[in-house]
């Protein structure tokens, strides 16, 4: 390969981009959190009220209050500032190694925060899914956080092993999965408080559990279409890196269990009387796993897959 | 009656054979299946990590034995990892069977009988119109892809047949992928061999270090061909203050005669050579420095490169030489190689850089019975000293002997000398096949656009009736989840409306 000369002052502003992304990512927590307060403090109007006065049979899918209050839209504003900064940063990080900014545990973890923002966002557009906003600032805070503090390196020149276009191919496809996945996890965890009954004033501002189930559904759907793809390049891959296409590496075994949950998953929605709490249940161990195996076995598990860069 | 007694006789097969077959089966199958996978990942592996096993036999041997009567050091071909994945296997065969005989007959019949209360359905409008309706619906409805039934009053339409096909597609790819697994790895094998520069590899089963083959794998898979590794190169990366001593590339530029046709090529990590039957990865590489041992007598009693195992990033690295015919004594050498060596406070030598800049040698040297001829194998790489008294070294009587390329040294009472040749590189090669290869990622790749169609194609049905009293009703179905199916029904009707009025 050519010899790539690494950037090392624009790192460092990549890096200052990062850190003020996670500022403004705190302060949309704080306003997204502020909200969910205050929503607690009153019950919402109620969904057949509502239908009855939109004349409508079907049950209004838009959580009561439709109205952003100055304090949401504000959160909305800085969680679309962070994004916009981070994404600079991540950017700046590529051109600063010379390649694709996805080759260790640092880039990884911000270039999964950026997109799982942006898949937020984008979705936000088609429906609306504010209700997990919390959710969604503060995993991709908590990411961000590990990911400059944690795991933070220095750029670096990648190893052999990892010169190669499915670098490219196999890893984004693996960041938008976790990113489709965590928002579907998110709409596990709103399922889960809700069903359990407790903070039935706020959580009568979130959708109905069945609408819920229903996001969830399509988010890990759509995630598992992806990850399914992430297992197969990762195969072709590793047959001519490691002279086979499947050896049972930790990190192959974790991608393989994470891969049968979600079939689980999605079996269970198909299952009289599996659907709704286990089905949520089972979604959401299954994300565990997948964080598991991005943090845990990265770190600590012995494989093939050495591109944590501690 | 005898139809009476067979069926209690085939009571409890058929008890057994719909609790296998459930859905609900299949998700706890496939929950034990994710949860058999996981102690896999925390004890080491035979297939992919055998020496983990060794060292784990090592450090706590009753626990090791415990675990591997548990097979938990192989765990993927396991008795219980295997029955479950075979009971899968069965129930996923004893529910998808019978699926795609009734699909493959929905596929020929017509759309069903409109059912009689329409309101009924999820979906429904009705508004006043007549039998131009459903002409127009006719024509709205085919262009939009439905199959159609005209009944007496009645139009009833259904799409998404891909839905169901694709899966069963799926989960018929999904046997495809475990047979080509199964098939591919039967006549699959692959082979190592170092290989130091100058090294010419034949390809037959004599020739490689170790061997793994399928269990049907036959020796005439191994075609003819051999490989003369010509130099083996490492690019550092030399640009960059902070990665400097990195390697960015490793490259065996070999020389390759596959019987018609001879190539000069290059073999790096990512990029392995086609052979005939094989390819050919680059899997390791080091030093093999070329010594030559001389006995007591002034003999050659050794004469040529050792392969060196690098034991840290900056290619520290660690060769044993034995010579058995040396005379008086046999002789062992331990022997360490810096490729750039600094002499720490300490005394000790350490390499700070991993290519040679100034590369250096120390031997510790044994001399007594080398124990070769006690009839048990010896690994290349280990000195067993247990027999031998050490002569130069570390605490020894006199200090290690230290060699730059070119030097030699006398070994002390007249042993002998030794002389630090040159200094030559190896690769590790790997020659594997595995003809299920291709199988499987064709198989896989079904499963994934099969898999695809199953989740995001929404199977419909739709129903337009002229209802008495010149009502005309719409009413749209959709199996499973389907957020779509108001806005469909809604566009329908409307293209319905607008085509009837021209």
């Amino acid at each position: 390969m050519t010899e790539v000369v690494l950037n090392e002052p624009l790192s460092q502003v990549s890096l200052l981009f990062v850190s003020s992304a996670l500022a403004f990512l705190a302060l949309a927590l704080v306003l997204f959190s502020f909200q969910l307060v205050k929503l607690s403090t009153v019950e919402a109007v109620s969904s057949e009220a509502k239908a009855a006065s939109s004349g409508s049979t079907m049950v209004d899918e838009k959580i009561a209050t439709d109205k952003m209050t100055a304090t949401e839209r504000a959160g909305f504003i800085l969680l679309w500032v962070s994004t916009a900064i981070l994404g600079v940063g991540v950017v700046l990080r590529g051109v600063a190694a010379g390649r694709v900014p996805w080759a260790n545990m640092y880039e990884f973890s911000i270039s999964g925060a950026f997109l799982i923002l942006l898949v937020y966002l984008t979705a936000l557009k088609i429906k609306d899914l504010r209700f997990i906003a919390t959710f969604i600032a503060g995993f991709a805070l908590v990411t961000i956080f590990a990911a400059v503090s944690l795991f933070y390196v220095e750029v670096q020149t990648i190893m052999p092993a990892l010169q190669s276009y499915w670098l490219v191919i196999h890893v984004v496809v693996a960041i938008m999965a976790t990113g489709f996945l965590a928002v579907a996890a998110g709409m596990h965890i709103a399922y889960l408080l809700k069903a359990s009954g407790r903070a039935k004033k706020l959580f009568s501002h979130f959708p109905e559990l069945l609408q819920l189930e229903r996001i969830a559904y399509r988010f890990n759907v759509v995630g598992f279409v992806l990850w399914s793809f992430t297992l197969i390049a990762g195969a072709v891959w590793a047959e001519r890196a490691w002279h086979r296409y499947w050896g049972w590496d930790t990190k192959e075994v974790w991608t393989f269990i994470i891969w049968v949950l979600y079939a689980g998953y999605l079996h269970a929605m198909a299952t009289r009387g599996w659907n709704g709490k286990r089905a949520a249940w089972l979604g959401l161990v299954a994300f565990l796993s997948v964080i598991f195996n991005f943090t845990i076995v990265n770190l600590f598990f012995k494989g093939l897959h050495v591109y944590s860069g501690l | 009656m005898a139809s009476s007694f067979l069926s209690r006789l085939s009571f409890w097969p058929r008890f057994f054979w719909r609790q296998l077959t459930s859905m609900r089966n299949a998700l706890i199958l496939l929950l034990l299946l994710a949860v058999a996978a996981v102690p896999g990942s925390v004890y080491p592996q035979r297939s992919a990590d055998p020496n983990g096993v060794k060292v784990f036999y090592d450090n706590e041997p009753e626990l090791a034995a415990v675990l591997d009567q548990l097979q938990l050091f192989d765990v993927y071909t396991s008795v219980w990892f295997s029955a479950i994945y075979i009971l899968l296997f069965v129930s996923l065969a004893g529910c998808v069977l019978p699926r795609t005989k009734i699909h493959f007959e929905a596929l020929r019949a017509r759309p069903v009988q409109t059912p009689k209360n329409l309101e009924r359905m999820p979906e429904y409008l009705s508004e006043a119109g007549d039998s131009s309706v459903l002409e127009s619906a006719m024509v709205v409805l085919k262009k939009r892809g439905f199959r159609i039934d005209r009944q007496q009053e009645s139009i009833s339409a259904e799409k998404g047949y891909a839905k169901e096909t694709g899966n069963l597609v799926f989960h018929y790819s999904l046997v495809g992928v475990l047979l080509a697994v199964g098939f591919g790895g039967g006549f699959s094998f692959s082979g190592q061999r170092v290989l130091v520069e100058g090294d010419t590899f034949v390809n037959n089963l004599a020739s490689y270090d170790s061997f793994s083959p399928g269990a049907l794998f036959d020796e005439g898979q191994l075609e003819p061909f051999s490989l003369t590794l010509d130099e083996f190169d490492v690019v550092y990366d030399l640009a960059n203050r902070a990665n400097i001593g990195q390697p960015i590339d490793f490259i065996a530029s070999v020389s390759a005669d596959f019987g018609q046709t001879q190539t000069a090529s290059d073999i790096r990590v990512n990029y392995p050579l086609a052979a005939p039957g094989a390819n050919v990865y680059l899997t390791g590489n080091g030093f093999a420095p070329v010594v030559t041992v001389f006995d007591g007598d002034g003999n050659i009693s050794y004469q040529g490169p050792i392969v060196f195992l690098p034991q840290d990033s900056n290619m520290t690295s660690l060769g044993v030489i034995k010579a058995p015919d040396a005379l008086p004594e046999q002789l062992g050498i331990i022997a360490f190689f810096y490729p750039t060596a600094e002499k720490l406070t300490t005394g000790a030598y350490t390499s700070i850089y991993p290519d040679p800049i100034a590369p250096l040698m120390t031997m510790n040297v044994y001399t007594g019975n080398l124990g070769l001829d006690s009839g048990i194998p010896r690994n290349a790489y280990a000195l067993d000293t247990a027999n031998m008294e050490m002569i130069a070294g570390r605490d020894g009587p006199v200090a290690a002997i230290e060699l730059e390329v070119g030097q030699s040294a006398d070994l002390p009472d007249g042993l002998g000398s030794v002389r630090f040749d040159g200094l030559l590189r190896f690769a590790s090669l790997d020659v594997a096949h595995n003809p299920g290869g291709i199988w499987v990622l064709l198989f896989a790749a079904l499963s994934l656009v099969s898999l695809t169609m199953s989740l995001m194609v929404p199977r419909r049905r739709v129903w337009v009736r002229l209802a008495a009293g010149g009502k005309i009703e719409f009413a749209a179905l959709s199996r499973r989840d389907d957020p779509n199916l108001t806005q469909v029904l809604e566009e329908i009707v409307q293209e319905i409306r607008s085509g009837s009025k021209k």
